[in-house]
């Protein structure tokens, strides 16, 4: 499954997000192109895991378009929601493996639930998604429990990828682990991205994670699409904001706001 | 202005909730009938809900017989009336006692631990993984958990009214010197078919509500720790609200004409 270069597999026109009071989303416009890997960066509560869940449909946006190859999808419901999902896996920031199933059911999961194959055959699949980011049969009985911070992301990687997904996105794939974990979970996205030929989505703000696993990256800030070029260009954006960031400097034009 | 202002505010929340709730109820409703049906899930959910909770409704329901005996003995026999007791204690039992108690321990038990548990889901993302892997959280984590709480109540207190009854028998043959054989002929001839089957029903719109309210509270918990143990209190506290409102209302349908 190879895809198409250059045509447009997510769009965001306008998409507005209001919590109470509170503006998250305030017109976010955003194109991904097929096969690209981009990353969105942007501080602690800027509306970067929002944007994720308002294209996931499990929030809805205010206002705006979201068209998903070429179908607007706001207002799906029923089959034609399932047959949306279908496109998409998600590794979560904590993992959100389902604590009560082994490892291998929750590689199995979507297969077994959201497809109906046999549980014999789903288990096939998800020892062979486990090898795929380098965990061996032996931990497919485990509970995720008993599983260290980075192999519960590998686990989450490789259910993720288990139905074989057009979409992919990454919630902070390496927020709490060892420089050494991020950098391995980092090459692992990579190599997946590019082996599977999906289009991927990752929020992060860590920078080397960042450089690592996309060709594109956006920033956002206060609600906004501030800033969005490729990861090459990222160093000489010209925009302060962008700078101030990717430096981590206390000093520029992002005051941290105090008062949440 | 204010006052106005402060009752609006508070009708309005008190609306908003009942919508939500009632829309919660409606999704969680409909999915029992439309496939799939997690079967498997529900054997274990009975399991949880029924099995589980026997030891805690059984050691409440032997004595809350025993007590009821004692009293209602102690009571007649202000007038001279110790000979009613079997039948005020399968009555008291069966109508009212057996399944309100039974309620009440099963709301505690688990109304409590399904809004932990799914209010821990919510807050580790675990319900919006759900989603992300085509299966609908309601249908998956409610759905399963409603049926297997309408099964697993009536069966509970039906096993609940047979040991009030016992605790009743016990205390009247061993500390109250009743004939057993007698107790027992009384307690026979005066219960009515009518008597268990309203405490039956009781029981199933007890296991609803007990399901309902851990659900809907787990589900939306928010933040991280603290949501989730304000979920766990509201479930507790809501079921056993409702399940002593809805105790009057049935008990008023099924006995004044």
């Amino acid at each position: 499954m190879m895809a198409m270069n250059g045509t447009a597999k997510i769009e965001l026109r306008g998409v507005k997000k209001r919590f109470g009071p509170k503006t998250v989303l305030d017109g976010i416009d955003l194109t991904v192109n097929a096969g690209d890997s981009l990353v969105i960066i942007g501080g602690s509560g800027s509306g970067k895991s929002v944007t994720i869940k308002c294209v996931l449909g499990i929030l809805h946006p205010d206002a705006g378009t979201i068209i998903v190859d070429g179908e607007e999808v706001t207002r799906l419901s029923g089959r034609r929601r399932d047959a949306f999902l279908a496109k998409f896996g998600m590794l979560f920031q904590g993992g959100a493996l389902f604590d009560s199933l082994p490892v291998w059911e929750n590689v199995a999961f979507g297969l077994i639930q959201g497809r109906g194959i046999s549980r014999a055959q789903a288990q096939r699949v998800a020892l062979e998604k486990l090898a795929k980011v380098g965990l061996g049969p032996e931990v497919a009985d485990l509970s995720p429990a008993e599983l260290s911070g980075g192999m519960q992301k590998r686990v989450g990687l490789a259910r993720a990828i288990a139905s074989d997904p057009q979409i992919i996105f990454f919630d902070e794939p390496t927020t709490g682990l060892d420089p050494i974990m991020a950098d391995v979970i980092n090459h692992l996205i990579a190599s997946t991205v590019r082996e599977l030929g999906v289009t991927a989505v990752s929020i992060t703000h860590d920078m080397a994670s960042a450089r690592k696993i996309s060709n594109r990256i956006a920033m956002l800030y206060k609600g906004k699409i501030i800033w969005e070029g490729a990861t090459k260009d990222v160093d000489n954006s010209g925009n302060p904001y962008v700078e101030q960031f990717i430096h981590g400097s206390a000093e520029g034009p992002i005051k941290m706001e105090v008062r949440r | 202005m204010n006052i106005f202002a402060a009752i609006g505010r508070v009708v309005l929340a008190f609306l908003a909730t009942t919508g939500r709730l009632a829309i919660f109820t409606a999704e969680g409703v409909s999915h029992t009938l439309r496939p799939p049906i997690y079967w498997k899930l529900i054997v274990q959910q009975i399991l949880r809900i029924g099995y589980f909770s026997l030891p805690v409704v059984g050691l409440t329901a032997f004595f809350t017989g025993a007590v009821l005996c004692l009293q209602i003995y102690i009571g007649g026999n202000r007038f001279g009336s110790e000979a009613i007791v079997p039948q005020i204690v399968v009555l008291g039992i069966t109508r009212e006692l057996g399944p309100v108690i039974a309620g009440l321990m099963v709301a505690g038990r688990v109304s409590a631990a399904i809004a932990a548990e799914i209010g821990t889901m919510r807050v580790t993302e675990q319900i919006d993984a759900l989603t992300t892997l085509s299966t609908n959280p309601v249908k998956y984590l409610v759905t399963p958990r409603l049926i297997a709480a309408l099964i697993s109540m009536p069966i509970l207190v039906a096993i609940a009214d047979a040991i009030g009854v016992f605790g009743g028998y016990i205390v009247a043959t061993q500390s109250l010197n009743f004939n057993g054989a007698v107790y027992l002929k009384n307690t026979h001839d005066y219960v009515t078919n009518g008597d268990v089957q309203s405490g039956l029903i009781k029981a199933a719109v007890f296991g609803f509500i007990i399901a309902l309210m851990g659900c809907y509270n787990g589900f939306n918990s928010k933040g991280g720790a603290q949501g989730v143990g304000a979920a766990t209190t509201n479930a507790v506290v809501s079921a056993s609200i409702l399940i002593l409102a809805a105790n009057y209302i049935l008990t008023s349908v099924f006995f004044t004409k």
